[in-house]
Formats: structure tokens, sequence, C-alpha cells
């Protein structure tokens, strides 16, 4: 299950729902993403975060389907949050259910990484002195073709 | 949205740059991705940067797609900046 959305999330409500959602979980890896206070510029005080509605969640399940193709996925869910971001808010959150480790630790790794580089959402830092449009970088898009 | 048009979509950096969210062009036989970025780059301006250095992502009815894409009437375009989410 795909969601977008400018509220906030509860990771250990998504936990308990991936844990109650399939037979044989043996393992469940999740990861939260957070808002930092250094990203492009330093002293960042927040972040506004634009997507393409519509296209995002094709990108994304797309993206759940490939994971599901390569690893063994019982469940996957995802939640991106938009719209204004203050520090230490959480902005992203992958769940991964699997039967062993090895395909819930990669499959959710491979969603966040796939899912920064080609998934349209776009990240703007608010600082004390004004905006700035984040620059996709070459670490995130390397890290992403290694799954290739 | 009328049958012979095309409706074109900007976002985040460019979208704030162009002051534009939305415009609707004419469709034409044979018509491009490219060739509508080359004819919007002509106005000049913020607008030549669709054909500058920096790269503009391209996506037809929210998919991916190449400068080499044809478009039809009814079809939605979207220009934007490499993406930054997660």
């Amino acid at each position: 299950m795909i969601s977008i959305q400018t509220e906030d999330f509860d990771p250990a409500a998504e936990y308990q729902r991936l844990r109650d959602s399939g037979a044989g979980t043996g393992a469940i890896a999740t990861f939260t993403g957070l808002v930092r206070d250094s990203g492009d510029l330093s002293n960042v005080q927040g972040l506004y975060l634009e997507h393409y509605p519509g296209m995002t969640e094709q990108v994304i399940e797309r993206l759940v389907a490939e994971a599901s193709s390569r690893w063994d996925v019982r469940q996957a869910r995802v939640i991106h949050r938009v719209g204004r971001l203050a520090l230490q808010d959480q902005i992203v959150f992958v769940g991964v259910c699997s039967a062993h480790r090895s395909d819930a630790f990669a499959a959710c790794q491979f969603l966040m990484d796939a899912l920064k580089t080609s998934a349209p959402f776009w990240k703007k830092e608010i600082t004390a002195s004004g905006e700035h449009w984040v620059e996709q970088k070459s670490s995130d898009v390397a890290r992403n073709d290694a799954w290739k | 949205m009328t049958a012979n048009t095309i409706t074109i979509l900007f976002f985040a950096r460019l979208r704030e740059e162009l002051d534009t969210e939305q415009l609707t062009l004419p469709a034409e036989p044979g018509l491009t991705t490219g060739a509508i970025l080359a004819s919007l780059a002509e106005r000049g301006g913020a607008w030549a940067q669709l054909q500058g250095k920096q790269p503009v992502m391209i996506a037809v009815n929210q998919a991916m797609a190449k400068l080499s894409t044809e478009v039809r009437a009814g079809d939605e375009v979207a220009f934007f900046p490499p993406v930054t989410g997660g």
C-alpha cells in the first residue's frame, strides 16, 4: 500500500499492521527518514516537499512490483509526506515483510534508493536567509544504479 | 480538455522560475517532447533554460519519456528537474 500525505504517520502502528498482515512473514524491515538540519545548505529550518500527483503513486507501485519480482516480499508499505515539514519531522516510511531478513533488508533498501531517484518528489530547503531547491546528488544516483 | 490540445505541466524549480504551473498547446502531427521544449525555449528569459545545461526530465501521461517521444492530442506532458524525494 502506498500513501502520499501531508499528515504525519506512526511507525509503530505501521509495523503492527505489517506484522498482522501476512502469512509466512519471518522478518520485517522498516526505514523511517527524518528532516535533517543540513542538506545542500547549513542551518536548514525546514523543508517544503512538492510532488506530481498520480505519477508519484504509479512510479512507487512499479518499484514495489519490481522489488516483489526480485525478492520474497509478502507485504510492502510506503508512506511519503509532502508539503511543509519541520526539522526532525518524519518524511518517509518504507516497511517490507518477508520470510527472511536478507530479502526484507534488500527490498527495503532498494525501495528507498529507487524512490529517491525516480519518484517525482522535489525538496526545497528553507533557511533563515532564503529558500533553495535541493539538487539531485550523484551519490544517490550511483546508489540506485548499483541495483541494476 | 479539448480534444486537439496538449496539456503541459511544470514542477518545482521550473514551475517557480517559469512562473507557470500549466499551459495548453495545440496538438500537431509528429510533435515530440523535444520539439515542445525547443519552441518553449525560444520564448527567451527563464524559458531558455529548457534547452540549457541543466537537465530537464520529461514525462508523458505520467510515465518517464525521452526527447523523441511523440505527443498526441489529449496527452499530458510534464517537465521537471531531477527528483529529490526520500
